[in-house]
């Protein structure tokens, strides 16, 4: 067991080295570089300036050179500069990591809170009016466009009702919750129906798959009642997937959702990523990209260890 | 209901079994009305977006005809769904952009498919180091973070790439780029799928008689193998068409994918968020069109895994 952590984790390692190579060459194929920004912004520099700046940032030296010392210097912690913040790397992404969690973290609880019992009630009286219904209204869910939804939302709420805001993190001034809370309910209704439909079918599938087991059968042979035979039979062997499912989601926790957060001006992860990627701030992009490749494949890793704890038939090696 | 206790289900399947495959399939995918509806829809869309230029000759509109005097217009007899940002027939657009975001999504669907049966075949049939290789790579694929990646790469200059103006300039190529783009991250579902199948399949009794009679590795795959592979295939491909035409969607309305003059359903989002106050039908009807095609796509892929693989469960990727 430990040594398929260890082999995994060495994995991650190599994928994320791989990954980050890949993206820091991605990155320079973007168009515009620093220097065609500062030439831009300034019409006075010359081409002898121009060539003196891409010496002075090492941009005038071939990519594996320049990438192997921006590996250097990130293995000692040191990220670089945020072009578009002027400060620090990690010191950008730290808070807004905080926002991303408060922000995912809800969706994620209030999409399981619904999806669970959703899931149940449809798997347990298949071809049924609330099966149907329930269905049908996942497939909406998974079938939405993220970005229209929040549209939607913005114009029902915000243009029409004039209930809540159209976007941004609180109130100026204001860093309260509850000054902070009326903000939050938008985009957290965007994040959960979107992926509130995936996991109710997820749940539905799998009940069913259990219903089918032989163990099933045997209960109800035995004569338990429906009640028994589900809570004690059904449930626990139907969760195990849902659970794993689950865990590939936590990467997303922290990660952040890319367009909600941009469509709702929340300074998260995915509109950090996003306004980097679009603002050329590479070194912010960089690491914004790699931080978000890593957690995924964390929670892969933690969905393959919750699968062999809670089913004792499975053993890693 | 509750006095049946399940047990009857294998007598109900036993009596079902009679019949031809076609005519078993059939009946199940009749049986599947959501399925037979969606089929119904998407071919009342398809013909409606073919039949785009027909419609605009009908109506005596010019599609690309450009009108500032008459920006936003309400709906009128002229233009049932009024008009846009530039005065063009809405209605118009969203047929012609319908025509872009469909091919697209069924091209890279397409592609997709072929990639993944391919490389699902040559892993599951030869095993050993291919396998293991093209099996870590979809791994690896799989665990990436799709959207920013693909904004990435949809980012990229293809100048720098050093490759000719007569391709970087063309209209055309946001097009072909987006197909690209999609089927290199897409391919591995139905490669997982090929795979499994593939695998199952070359320790059958038939296979070996094939390889006893003396054929060689490309005909059994081709011959023997994939014709028995293909209804996953078909029902992840069909499953595929609505999640890319919600990825084009995402990145058309981000300005990286379709680029206008050409339209899609995406790209006549993009700026939406900005009208919500002055023009909110705007960036109501093409996220309409995309929602009703997914779902449809959705459906009849959901109908199509029932009727042909009942026991397959699925496993769609999600996006936010």
């Amino acid at each position: 067991m430990t040594d398929f952590l260890l082999r995994r984790l060495a994995q991650i390692g190599v994928v994320i080295l791989v990954m980050s190579f890949l993206i820091y060459a991605l990155i320079g194929l973007m168009p515009g570089d620093p220097i065609d920004l500062m030439i831009q912004a300034d019409p006075e520099l010359t081409p002898d300036d121009a060539a003196r700046l891409k010496a002075l940032y090492g941009l005038d030296r071939p990519i594996h050179e320049r990438y192997l010392i921006w590996l250097g210097d990130a293995l000692g912690g040191d990220f670089g500069y945020s072009r578009l913040f002027n400060k620090p790397v990690d010191e950008v992404l730290l808070p807004r990591l905080v926002n991303t969690v408060a922000l995912m973290g809800v969706a994620f609880v209030l999409s399981i809170a619904i999806a669970l019992p959703a899931g149940m009630a449809a798997a347990l009286r298949p071809q049924s009016w609330v099966d149907n219904t329930i269905n049908l209204a996942a497939f909406a869910g998974i079938s939405l466009p993220p970005f229209w939804l929040a549209i939607l939302l913005i114009i029902l709420f915000a243009v029409v009702l004039g209930w809540l805001p159209a976007g941004g993190m609180g109130p100026p001034g204001a860093d309260s919750f509850f000054a902070r809370l009326p903000y939050m309910i938008l985009p957290v209704m965007t994040l959960t129906l979107a992926s509130v439909g995936g996991i109710t079918r997820y749940v539905r599938a799998s009940v069913m798959e259990a219903l089918r087991q032989d163990y099933v059968r045997t209960a109800r042979a035995k004569g338990l009642s429906q009640t028994r035979v589900v809570a004690g039979h059904v449930l626990r062997n139907a969760m195990i997937p849902v659970v794993t499912i689950l865990a590939l989601d936590l990467g997303t926790l922290f990660s952040g959702a890319l367009i909600t957060e941009t469509m709702f001006g929340w300074l998260g992860m995915g509109k950090t990523i996003y306004d980097a990627i679009m603002g050329n701030d590479y070194n912010l992009a960089l690491v914004g990209l790699l931080f978000a490749t890593a957690v995924v494949l964390l929670a892969n890793l933690v969905a393959d260890l919750a699968y062999a704890w809670l089913d004792p038939r499975i053993t890693y090696r | 209901m509750s006095a049946d206790f399940g047990l009857t289900a294998g007598a109900e399947r036993a009596t079902e079994a009679a019949g031809t495959p076609g005519q078993l399939f059939r009946r199940r995918f009749y049986r599947h009305r959501l399925a037979l509806g969606a089929l119904v829809l998407l071919a009342v869309m398809i013909a409606l977006v073919a039949g785009a230029p027909l419609i605009a000759q009908a109506m005596g509109q010019d599609p690309k005809a450009v009108d500032l005097f008459n920006r936003f217009a309400p709906p009128s007899g002229a233009h049932p769904l009024g008009t846009d940002s530039l005065g063009r027939d809405l209605l118009l657009r969203l047929l012609y952009g319908g025509r872009v975001s469909l091919a697209v999504g069924m091209m890279t669907a397409v592609c997709t498919a072929v990639i993944g049966t391919v490389l699902g075949l040559l892993a599951g049939y030869y095993g050993g180091r291919l396998d293991s290789i093209l099996m870590r790579l979809a791994d690896g694929v799989i665990a990436l973070p799709l959207l920013p990646l693909l904004i990435v790469l949809a980012a990229v200059d293809l100048s720098k790439l050093g490759l000719p103006a007569a391709i970087t300039d063309s209209e055309e190529t946001s097009l072909y780029r987006i197909v690209g783009l999609i089927a290199i991250v897409g391919w591995t579902t139905v490669a997982r799928l090929v795979r499994g199948a593939t695998l199952s399949m070359k320790r059958r009794e038939f296979v070996l008689a094939a390889e006893a009679m003396g054929a060689g590795p490309y005909r059994i795959m081709a011959r023997h193998i994939l014709p028995n592979v293909v209804s996953p295939v078909v029902v992840a491909t069909t499953l595929t068409v609505g999640n890319v035409i919600l990825l084009e969607s995402v990145l058309s309305f981000l300005g990286l994918g379709i680029q206008p003059p050409i339209p899609s359903w995406g790209n006549m989002l993009t700026g939406a968020q900005e009208l919500i106050w002055s023009a909110p039908m705007q960036a109501v009807w093409p996220g309409l069109l995309i929602f009703v095609t997914v779902i449809a796509f959705n459906l009849l892929g959901d109908g199509l895994q029932d009727a042909l693989d009942p026991r397959a469960s699925e496993r769609q990727g999600r996006m936010r």
